[in-house]
């Protein structure tokens, strides 16, 4: 188990830094980042003094290095548009954006495995059927969409809850349920499919006749073998919805880092377009990693992979 | 004469399907004391699994189970709620399954799964549950059984994983083994060290066992009775001895013609085979269930055959002799 922690974790780190090569010379392929930053209007000297003054006209390899470097000590630049750190930046709006993703991600969880779960044990049953009906709505509805129908109903119809704004716990209930709602349905049909095919399967037969529980055969033996690919479904998902929940954010005025990496493209702001990136391919690169290893936990034949 | 430690009459299994019912299992009578060991043969789909699962309460929920009477030891089967079953499964009786690669649950050690029979029946620590583990390990002839508990079902040959299902089932010393083709999926060389097994030991534990094959060869060498199913009914019954020497139904003959016995098979002389397919068996089934197969079908095979012959060996055909007078020309 501890080999295979460690190979993973070497694998990931190759990833990382294959990423951030990747994210760094993204910006060079997108233009001359100097002419972007100096506006339309500039002459050309000011463009060449631009250059110099931020380093383009060195080799792209030493500028590669020295902003992985400076990014390895937490100093990914300047801002060109907010100028400030972009580090002090990026941190203020995770924190709303990781306060969003790790409920969001929670409420789906919570409900779509109890409830793929429970339309495995009974298929075709009247929760089986209101399963999907919840789950087919969720893919079929527009996150924008939704958003705003709660806004609607709780928000200026019944007046429950705060329409926009992070300031509280209860601004976060309406993003959270749109957010986890997305992530639900494939998360709960997953888990339904898993079931159906693991209670099947002859090692729960064998279960039942050493006289085990339903519950013990539920929980103990099918659920650890059929959450495998689910733990894979929801650490990319998690992935996702730490990185860009553009839309949630952006219909409940929610300030987090989905909205800065909208604001910092649209304004041309190379170093913390370059930092997003790098964050948002490290929360991937680290659920990913952590999903290898639940799963190398729950199944011990993943272990030597 | 000793009581029977299980009793199974008029068993019948339903299974309704888009297209009728499928009368999978019509009419199963057999009983089976201490220390004997009861071979259920057939074909595939002639519903010998069913009736063990069935006697097991393991049948899925959309089987229908019906009976005059299914009674282990002092327990009416019939009637026992699903708590009565738990304690009775894995306890006083368990089951080995045809396929090791899948009946072990991967996720959990070795040591793990036969420990949880004896965990949840009996007031044991876990340590004592280890301890009736390595010594069941050793008992089916696994080495260095203290090292396997700590292994995975993946890291085991499938030779390998039949001895632990073996074991896991042994456990809690079963007064009843139910084993379901255990050699099926095996090598054949594997297959007699695993049939060897569990001959000594249902004689050690004085343990009954119910052996579902459609191996012929396996009932002649372990079986003290014999029953023969096919298409859902019972064709022939009795000592598995006088079955062999004296076959009374045409189905079992046949049967018996498809493997090679030495001395009277001749050398490069063809194999018998039983021409046609098993019946359909959705919706009415009347009368012999194999006169379309039957050389020797009448008229009269239309109609419902009780069993005859004398009660220790019982055969289901219209004919006195099972049409033996008929066939001694062609055999």
């Amino acid at each position: 188990m501890l080999t295979f922690i460690l190979k993973r974790l070497g694998l990931a780190l190759l990833v990382a830094l294959t990423v951030s090569f990747i994210s760094f010379s993204l910006l060079f392929l997108s233009g001359d980042p100097a002419a972007a930053l100096a506006g339309e209007t500039a002459s050309g000297e000011d463009v060449e003094a631009l250059r110099r003054l931020y380093g383009f006209d060195r080799p792209m390899l030493v500028q590669y290095a020295e902003w992985l470097f400076s990014a390895l000590r937490g100093d990914f630049g300047e801002s060109y548009y907010f100028k400030l750190p972009v580090a002090s930046l990026i941190a203020e709006r995770l924190q709303v954006t990781m306060t969003l993703g790790l409920c969001g991600i929670l409420f789906a969880l919570v409900t779509a495995v109890p409830l793929g779960v429970i339309a495995a044990i009974r298929p075709n049953s009247i929760i089986d059927r209101v399963a999907l009906f919840l789950s087919v709505a969720g893919q079929a509805m527009p996150s924008f969409w939704f958003g705003l129908i709660l806004i609607v109903v709780f928000a200026i119809q019944l007046g429950w809850l705060p329409p926009s704004g992070a300031a509280t716990w209860r601004h976060f209930i309406m993003p959270t349920i749109v957010l986890g709602y997305y992530a639900m349905p494939a998360i709960m049909r997953l888990t339904r499919a898993g079931m159906l095919d693991v209670l099947n399967s002859d090692f729960i037969r064998t279960a039942r006749a050493k006289g085990a529980g339903e519950t013990r055969v539920l929980f103990k033996h099918a659920l650890r073998n059929a959450i495998i690919p689910v733990v894979s479904l929801a650490a990319v998902q998690m992935g996702f919805m730490l990185g860009g929940s553009i839309v949630v954010e952006s219909v409940f005025a929610l300030h987090g880092a989905g909205y800065l990496a909208w604001e910092s493209i649209a304004r041309n702001d190379l170093p913390t377009v370059q930092a997003l990136i790098l964050v948002f391919s490290m929360f991937y690169i680290v659920f990913t990693f952590l999903a290898d290893v639940l799963n190398a936990w729950l199944d011990p034949r993943m272990r030597s992979a | 004469m000793t009581k029977s430690l299980l009793s199974v009459k008029n068993l019948t299994l339903d299974i309704p399907t888009g297209s009728g019912t499928l009368h999978a299992v019509r009419g199963i009578d057999f009983d089976l004391k201490r220390g004997e060991t009861l071979s259920i043969v057939g074909e595939s789909g002639s519903g010998k699994s069913l009736t063990s699962l069935a006697v097991m309460a393991l049948l899925g929920k959309s089987i229908k189970r019906s009976a005059d009477e299914i009674r282990f030891d002092d327990v009416d089967l019939l009637s026992a709620n699903k708590r009565v079953m738990r304690d009775l499964r894995g306890n006083r009786m368990a089951m080995i399954f045809q396929e090791p690669m899948t009946s072990l649950n991967p996720a959990y050690t070795i040591g793990d799964q036969l420990m949880e029979a004896l965990l949840l029946h009996r007031k044991v620590s876990r340590s004592e549950a280890r301890a009736r583990a390595v010594e069941l390990l050793e008992k089916v002839g696994i080495t260095a059984a203290e090292s396997r508990l700590s292994q995975y079902p993946h890291q085991l040959s499938g030779g390998l994983r039949q001895r632990v299902m073996i074991a896991m089932s042994l456990m809690c010393e079963p007064d009843l083994l139910i084993a379901d083709e255990p050699t099926t999926a095996l090598d054949v060389t594997i297959q007699a060290q695993i049939l060897r097994l569990l001959v000594d030991l249902t004689r050690e534990m004085n343990m009954a066992m119910i052996l579902i094959t459609h191996d012929l060869g396996v009932v002649a060498r372990v079986a003290d009775k014999v029953a023969v199913m096919y298409a859902g009914e019972l064709v022939e019954t009795g000592p598995a001895t006088e079955v062999f020497a004296a076959p009374s139904h045409p189905y079992t003959r046949g049967l018996l013609r498809c493997i090679p016995q030495p001395g009277k098979t001749a050398r490069g002389a063809p194999l018998g085979t039983i021409a046609g397919i098993v019946p359909s068996l959705v919706g009415e089934v009347t009368g012999c269930a194999f006169r379309t197969r039957c050389p020797h079908a009448k008229a009269a095979c239309r109609e419902q055959i009780p069993m005859r012959g004398d009660p220790s060996h019982e055969f289901r055909c219209v004919f006195a002799d099972g049409a033996l007078s008929e066939e001694g020309e062609v055999a």
